[in-house]
């Protein structure tokens, strides 16, 4: 059913029509509507049968969802940011005891300093957790991804999160058409559990794994993860078969053919780096685009395919490896560790810094020519950062960072402040 | 692709006017996108959203940096922030107030956009009377459609149906049916511009497509 509806309301009914058995958050910032919307289509009855459990912390969230998914339910919940952090514990557990909880990250920055806004730091944080990992472009595949991660999760006996860029696509209002009930009831089977605590047939979970076997435990974490290398694009063919229209796979090319320079990145900015390839391809620079849908696995395999015929890769990041670069491009350089290019890393839209076509198409025209450094911050005010350089060199006790360098940029801004 | 900016205090919803607008689009067929500008958001103080129209589908993620037409419903805000930032040369300005563009000190703006282009409508004033509340929206979203062309009057008035219980949604309806008739009324006077009625097609029209069949 087409509907013009927010992306986190567009989530929920997609996650709703899955039927969970057990939906847990903790309301509070960083959540997002998702979760107030399924409460309320628990309340209504439209979501039945379903229990929502209100916890007291997004550890108790993810916990509720671990026990619920041990007892054979289908578990749900959704976070970002700190959140997820906070429920780190909890997020190794899933994966390590294999439960197919289904997770939506609004992606957000991480505190300090303080941010409510869009990156990829939470995910990064969380990328060797051991969940899957995969990314939504827009708000048509963020509900739909939520239809496929469910048919993994539950084939691979392993935890999905669904990362949506927060505020981007969580607060953006545009059309999706919602997956219907009767085709995600023929897609979807009933949650099957690998492993189920049952008083009929008693079994223990989680226990105790000494070095004798530890190794061997993890490995087969590992083969999950490779296994789900062929699953993933198999769901998403039987989805198209299914549904009618592409969403999810592994990675999403766009106009790779004949493309020297190749843009790779996570999320919703694929879409603006769409508008780019197709400025600067209208221009004759050609230039195509790689999305990853999924970041764990990382799709070794098909990105080294996908980017075989390129000269240069850049990948624009919206996380920072502080000491290293970006975690994405790290993953991208050992794709091609049997067809070695330059790979560029640009770090990108921290804390919710817009992402313009203009400054775009400024790093993959300089990437072109080769005046691109191997790791680039995107339209970084370098002033603010060589003056506050210099409060550090003029005197120890310089003061707090964030707080300096607010100062000084609300010193140096004219009186009239710029909209965007 | 049309791309709107609206702005506006914290409190005064600027991000529902953006998403009726959206709905109001999608109703026609269309693709559009709204989105809020993601700043800190506390009551009063300033605040923006953005919406796309198009005839395909929305890729791009950025701000509208370059708006087709700028929404304003608070016009105590004209002389603190760059509202026109990017404007178009062709671009739309619609503000609430009671005062004209001249009074308000935007005869500059008048003189470098083409005729027109420049109205301010009471939108306040019309919601006291019909809503009997001071909410802009709809009498400003109303104002739009007999401006720009992009939305029509029976759409912006299917989206407030779709958004609020049937007796508000119906006062809100009278409320943006009363400043579309009069700035279609200022339009014909003032200009001599063939202003279309309420539910005439509108530009941007996506290839055979229709959402309001199945919306």
């Amino acid at each position: 059913m087409l509907r013009q509806i927010e992306g986190s309301r567009a989530v929920a009914e997609a996650v709703a029509r899955c039927r969970p058995g057990v939906v847990c958050a903790y309301p509070i910032t960083p959540q997002t509507h998702i979760v107030e919307a399924l409460a309320e289509l628990v309340r209504t009855g439209a979501l039945a049968p379903c229990e929502y459990v209100n916890v007291e912390s997004e550890f108790a969230a993810l916990s509720v969802a671990i026990g619920a998914s041990a007892a054979g339910a289908r578990a749900y919940t959704a976070t970002a940011s700190q959140g997820l952090l906070f429920m780190a514990e909890a997020v190794y557990n899933a994966a390590g005891l294999g439960l197919p909880i289904v997770m939506t990250i609004g992606n957000r920055a991480v505190g300090a300093p303080i941010n409510i806004w869009n990156d990829h730091s939470d995910a990064m944080a969380m990328k060797d957790a051991g969940w899957i990992q995969l990314f939504a472009d827009d708000n048509q595949e963020a509900a739909d991804l939520h239809v496929q991660a469910f048919r993994i999760a539950e084939e691979l006996s392993c935890p999905v999160m669904v990362n949506v860029d927060g505020f981007i696509l969580t607060h953006a209002v545009e059309r999706v058409d919602l997956p219907e009930q009767g085709d995600v009831d023929a897609f979807l089977p009933p949650f099957d559990p690998q492993q189920l605590l049952d008083v009929n047939e008693p079994v223990s979970m989680g226990a105790m794994v000494g070095p004798d076997a530890f190794m061997e435990v993890r490995y087969l974490a590992h083969l999950k993860q490779l296994r789900a290398l062929e699953l993933i694009p198999r769901i998403a063919g039987e989805f198209r078969e299914r549904f009618g229209r592409a969403a999810g796979g592994l990675v999403r090319p766009y106009r790779t053919g004949g493309a020297a320079t190749l843009v790779v990145a996570l999320g919703s900015v694929n879409g603006t780096i769409a508008e780019v390839v197709d400025e600067l391809r209208d221009e004759g620079v050609p230039v195509g685009s790689v999305s990853i849908g999924a970041f764990r696995p990382f799709p070794l395999d098909a990105l080294a395919a996908a980017l075989a015929d390129a000269r240069r890769v850049v990948v624009i990041e919206k996380n920072l490896a502080p000491g290293l670069g970006g975690a994405l491009a790290s993953n991208v350089r050992m794709a091609l560790r049997a067809h070695p290019l330059p790979v560029h890393t640009v770090i990108a839209g921290l804390g919710g810094r817009s992402i313009t076509r203009g400054s775009l198409r400024r790093v993959v025209l300089a990437a072109e020519r080769g005046d691109l450094e191997d790791v680039h911050f995107l339209d970084l005010d370098w002033s603010a950062v060589h003056r506050e350089v210099a409060r550090w060199t003029e005197r120890r006790r310089s003061g707090p960072v964030a707080e300096n360098v607010l100062r000084d940029l609300s010193a140096a801004r004219p009186p009239m402040s710029r909209v965007v | 692709m049309f791309s709107v900016r609206i702005h506006g205090r914290g409190g005064q919803g600027v991000v529902t006017a953006a998403e009726l607008l959206s709905v109001a689009a999608f109703r026609e067929g269309r693709h559009a996108q709204a989105f809020p500008s993601f700043g800190s958001e506390r009551m009063g103080a300033p605040v923006m959203a953005f919406c796309r129209i198009d005839g395909r589908a929305i890729r791009l993620r950025e701000p509208v940096v370059r708006p087709d037409a700028v929404l304003v419903q608070d016009a105590t805000l004209l002389h603190s922030v760059d509202l026109f930032q990017g404007l178009a040369d062709d671009g739309w300005v619609l503000v609430d107030s009671a005062r004209d563009p001249a009074a308000l000190g935007l005869a500059d703006l008048v003189a470098r956009l083409p005729t027109g282009h420049v109205r301010t409508v009471p939108a306040r004033e019309l919601a006291l009377e019909h809503v009997g509340r001071p909410k802009p929206n709809a009498p400003l979203l109303g104002a739009f459609a007999a401006l720009a062309g992009v939305v029509t009057l029976d759409a912006v008035i299917a989206a407030i149906a779709e958004r609020f219980p049937a007796a508000v949604a119906e006062r809100n309806a009278r409320a943006a049916r009363a400043a579309f008739d009069r700035v279609r009324a200022e339009r014909v006077a003032d200009d001599r511009v063939v202003v279309p009625e309420a539910g005439a097609p509108t530009a941007l029209a996506a290839p055979g497509a229709s959402a309001a069949s199945t919306a």
